[in-house]
């Protein structure tokens, strides 16, 4: 109830979040992120917050930092999963996620993640219907 | 203008946020809201009681039903007793922040609500209603 678990995936970490975060959940979380993010050298960050029906600008700040900080250790982050109404929300409200990539789910993140990296996704081989926006540089 | 339900909540630390917000979610779903509208009215509200317990140690919110002119709406109106806001309209702006953060909760919850009013005066504390109509744009 105290901390979100963070899964090691290969070259990755996966967060799921499935609760609207309280504010001292969403910092142990930071901190916890970027720490392992530094102790096991992850290449990239997915968050899924398709559980999550509010990010006002305390949460976004939360995911800009993560980002922001994976990225002085060389990792992206991909937030996947975000809700229509909080994406409308988010740009109403003026908040831009910078630094932060955007992917309609985990497989899609894993694969821009995979792609960033530029290590080729060999799980992705049979799947030849969806091309990544940029696999050809 | 009739109001037909009214609660109030008292605010005093940040574990409150997230019990207030799912306060204003049952009540927007009650009056059939649409998911969009309530996640900007959320958001709004959360911007606002954020605020108060940063700037203003905490205080109260209203929570009413109300209806005018055959509309039906949720109006939040948020009350404390800090320090004030020295320049209102300087605070309105995007990007303005005596707290070093984005200055995006004020001008943003304006944009995310269909009625926004703000009143503050020095020395006595702020108050800010909001009216989001569940038909509203
Ligand atoms: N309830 C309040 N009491 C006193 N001052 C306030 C209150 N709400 C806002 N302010 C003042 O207005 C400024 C602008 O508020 P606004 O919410 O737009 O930005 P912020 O809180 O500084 O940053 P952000 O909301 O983006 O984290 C604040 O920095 C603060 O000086
Ligand atoms: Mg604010």
């Amino acid at each position: 109830m105290d901390r979100i678990p963070i899964l090691k995936m290969g070259p990755f970490l996966l967060v799921t979040i499935q609760v609207d975060l309280y504010d001292r959940l969403a910092l142990t979380l930071e901190n916890d992120l970027i720490s392992m993010v530094s102790q096991t050298g992850a290449k990239g960050v997915l968050i899924d917050i398709s559980a999550v029906t509010i990010v006002d600008s305390f949460m976004g700040r939360i995911l800009g930092n993560i980002a922001s900080m994976s990225r002085i250790m060389d990792a992206e982050t991909v937030v996947v999963g975000m809700q229509p109404a909080v994406a409308i929300t988010l740009v109403e409200l003026g908040l831009t996620l910078q630094g932060v990539y955007t992917a309609l789910d985990v497989e899609k993140g894993m694969d821009l993640l995979y792609n960033k990296i530029g290590i080729i996704d060999v799980l992705e081989e049979d799947d030849q219907e969806e091309e990544p926006d940029d696999c050809n540089d | 203008m009739i109001v037909m339900t009214k609660d109030t909540m008292q605010i005093v630390r940040e574990q409150d946020v997230v019990p207030f917000r799912n306060r204003v979610r049952e009540y927007a779903a009650k009056i059939g809201m649409s998911l969009v509208n309530q996640t900007k009215l959320i958001t709004a509200a959360s911007e606002l009681v954020r605020n108060m317990l940063k700037y203003a140690n905490g205080g109260k919110v209203l929570i009413e039903i109300i209806s005018k002119n055959a509309q039906t709406g949720v109006r939040l109106t948020f009350i404390d007793e800090g320090p004030g806001i020295a320049n209102v309209q300087q605070a309105m702006q995007d990007g303005f922040s005596t707290g070093k953060s984005l200055g995006l909760g004020l001008p943003g919850t304006k944009r995310l609500v269909n009625e926004f009013d703000i009143k503050s005066t020095l020395g006595e504390g702020t108050t800010v209603t909001v009216i989001h109509w569940k038909n509203g744009r």
